[in-house]
């Protein structure tokens, strides 16, 4: 595809973004709503674990460290998270509207792509309001911006965690050439991919045992890693191994898609549209 | 027009059939045709069904093993509040009653009613000769929702059994009174939200914000203290009185770990007056909503 074109879809989709975004603002600051809920939950955990006379941390975790980390899942999220992508397309496929990608010369993963940086662009313009707001007013939390190394290594997850989310949820979408009705998997798939992927809670928590599963699938980079980088809970070589993990996946990823795409367009009969 | 006659009753009365006895039986014989014609429409759609049901319960699992994990580390949520790992899963439990129920009766509607109002299709309810506030709250039940009733059931019941409490008969009724207490907080703040929509139009996020402030109310108000949260629990107890739907029930089962002080029967009187006048509230709101609706014509 041309810069041009690939500067066209962007351009296109920002417009189309900021159409909503008075919706945007309002709905990203009340998102942080639970987190309000979860902080004087941990206050509760922590102050038994005093009145008990025990060590004041959880799965290696402070109070302080406990709150930081929600915090930092939802930065996390808010670059891994990709509402709509797989549904989009498995509904695409059904109802035909995969043809206008087959027809012109516009491959449908990077226009997808393209899309969704556009999106989250636009997303990060207004979001940064209520997630700086949100950040001082937590600012007690943290124990202070980390070294250069690991502040650095937190960008790249952050957008290694981006690239991880589209090729996933993408290849997933790719489903729907061979079920028509995607839905049901794909939310079986969230249910787990919150539960496992450290947004409900740090994956340190788990028993050793199912610990060391979790640590094996690809989820826990989309909410646990960046997260546990900036607070300093992975570092040395295990982060670099860990990164070079990642990018064996998104690597995975991206080329399981592109398979799925030409088998599942070869597969395609045209279905609706 | 300023007979003086409640509108609700005016209805009933002009649609015939004397006073009295018969409105209340009318309205249980629609009750029950609605309850008849969604689960025939649920039973339709098996499948999408099942999931609904798998899926919400496989939300409520997952819930549940976080908090198992929680107590691997904890003893108990709070300090010497006696909110221990069973204690704590009866709350769970109670909130999961509480929430399945709302969820089950009025949420389709409470979604319905805004679309109604936007399209303007409330117009042809407001024609039924039948109190608009019922038809509205009560059209579509959501039996998929009941998944989750019985898994609060069976979570409660084990909580009883891991606790060794068996609650006396006084115990349970006074317990199912609350429950419906509960509801009734949870659905006037949901009507009054969803009826609102005629003074704010599209209000997508005013049901996200229902489901905000009960999630606030999904754990023991103990938990609300310090400089932030003891203004939030007297707000959210005294003003908008979520947080007694799940903790005045709950406390009546955990006597064992947790024996009820003045205090906690004085919040159960106060939750028992606050269902009451919550429902007066949200049907002030209602009837305001409807004839703002009215006089806007179209």
């Amino acid at each position: 595809m041309s810069p041009a074109a690939a500067w066209t879809i962007i351009r296109i989709s920002i417009a189309e973004r900021l159409v909503y975004r008075g919706d945007f603002a309002l709905s990203t600051l009340m998102r942080f709503l639970p987190i309000v809920t979860q902080v004087f939950l941990w206050a509760a955990v922590f102050s038994a674990l005093d009145a008990a006379g025990r060590p004041a941390e959880v799965a290696g975790f402070s109070y302080h460290e406990m709150i930081a980390y929600y915090l930092l899942t939802m930065v996390a999220r808010a670059f891994s998270s990709m509402p709509g992508l797989a549904s989009g397309i498995a509904r695409d496929i059904r109802t035909g509207a995969v043809n206008k990608y087959l027809i012109q010369p516009v491959d449908m993963l990077q226009y997808l792509l393209l899309h969704r940086i556009a999106h989250k662009l636009v997303y990060y313009s207004v979001a940064i309001g209520p997630f700086a707001l949100v950040f001082w007013l937590c600012r007690g939390f943290f124990p202070g911006w980390p070294d250069a190394a690991t502040t650095a290594a937190f960008a790249v997850s952050l957008i290694m965690a981006f690239l991880l989310g589209f090729f996933l949820e993408s290849t997933l979408g790719m489903i729907g050439f061979w079920f028509l009705e995607v839905n049901s998997l794909l939310f079986i798939y969230m249910l787990f991919a919150f539960f496992i992927s450290g947004h409900m809670f740090p994956i340190d928590m788990l028993p050793a045992g199912i610990a060391a599963v979790v640590r094996l699938l690809p989820l826990q980079y989309l909410a646990y890693f960046p997260a546990a980088v900036f607070l300093g809970k992975v570092s040395g070589p295990q982060l670099w191994q860990s990164l070079a993990v990642e990018a064996a996946w998104i690597v995975f990823f991206a080329v399981a898609g592109r398979i799925a795409f030409s088998r599942g367009v070869r597969r395609y009969g045209g279905y609706g549209g | 027009m300023g007979t003086g006659i409640p509108r609700s009753a005016e209805k009933a009365i002009s649609s015939g059939g004397p006073s009295g006895l018969h409105v209340p039986l009318r309205y249980l014989r629609v009750l029950a045709t609605f309850a008849r014609n969604s689960l025939i429409r649920d039973m339709t759609f098996r499948v999408n069904f099942l999931i609904n049901v798998a899926s919400s319960i496989s939300w409520v699992l997952m819930n549940l093993g976080f908090y198992l994990l929680v107590f691997r580390f904890a003893p108990s949520i709070g300090a010497h509040t006696g909110w221990e790992q069973w204690p704590f899963f009866a709350f769970l439990a109670t909130g999961l009653l509480i929430n399945s129920a709302v969820h089950a009766l009025f949420m389709v509607n409470a979604d319905e009613l805004s679309e109604l109002i936007r399209t303007g299709n409330l117009d042809f309810v407001l024609l039924r000769p039948i109190d608009t506030q019922f038809v509205v709250s009560l059209t579509r039940i959501d039996w998929s929702a009941l998944g989750n009733f019985c898994v609060g059931v069976v979570l409660l019941g084990t909580a009883l059994v891991r606790m060794n409490y068996v609650p006396g008969v006084a115990e349970c009724l006074l317990y199912i009174f609350f429950l419906v207490c509960g509801v009734a907080i949870y659905y006037s703040l949901m009507i009054a939200l969803a009826a609102s929509s005629v003074w704010l139009g599209r209000n997508l996020s005013l049901l996200d914000f229902w489901f905000y402030i009960t999630t606030f109310a999904r754990y023991p108000m103990e938990i609300y203290q310090g400089r932030f949260g003891a203004p939030l629990r007297a707000v959210f107890t005294w003003v908008i009185p979520v947080l007694v739907v799940v903790n005045v029930p709950a406390r009546l089962l955990v006597q064992s770990v947790r024996p009820s002080t003045a205090s906690d029967w004085f919040l159960a009187a106060f939750a028992a007056a606050a269902a009451v006048a919550s429902l007066v509230a949200s049907r002030m709101v209602f009837q305001a909503a409807l004839r703002s609706y009215r006089s806007s014509g179209s």
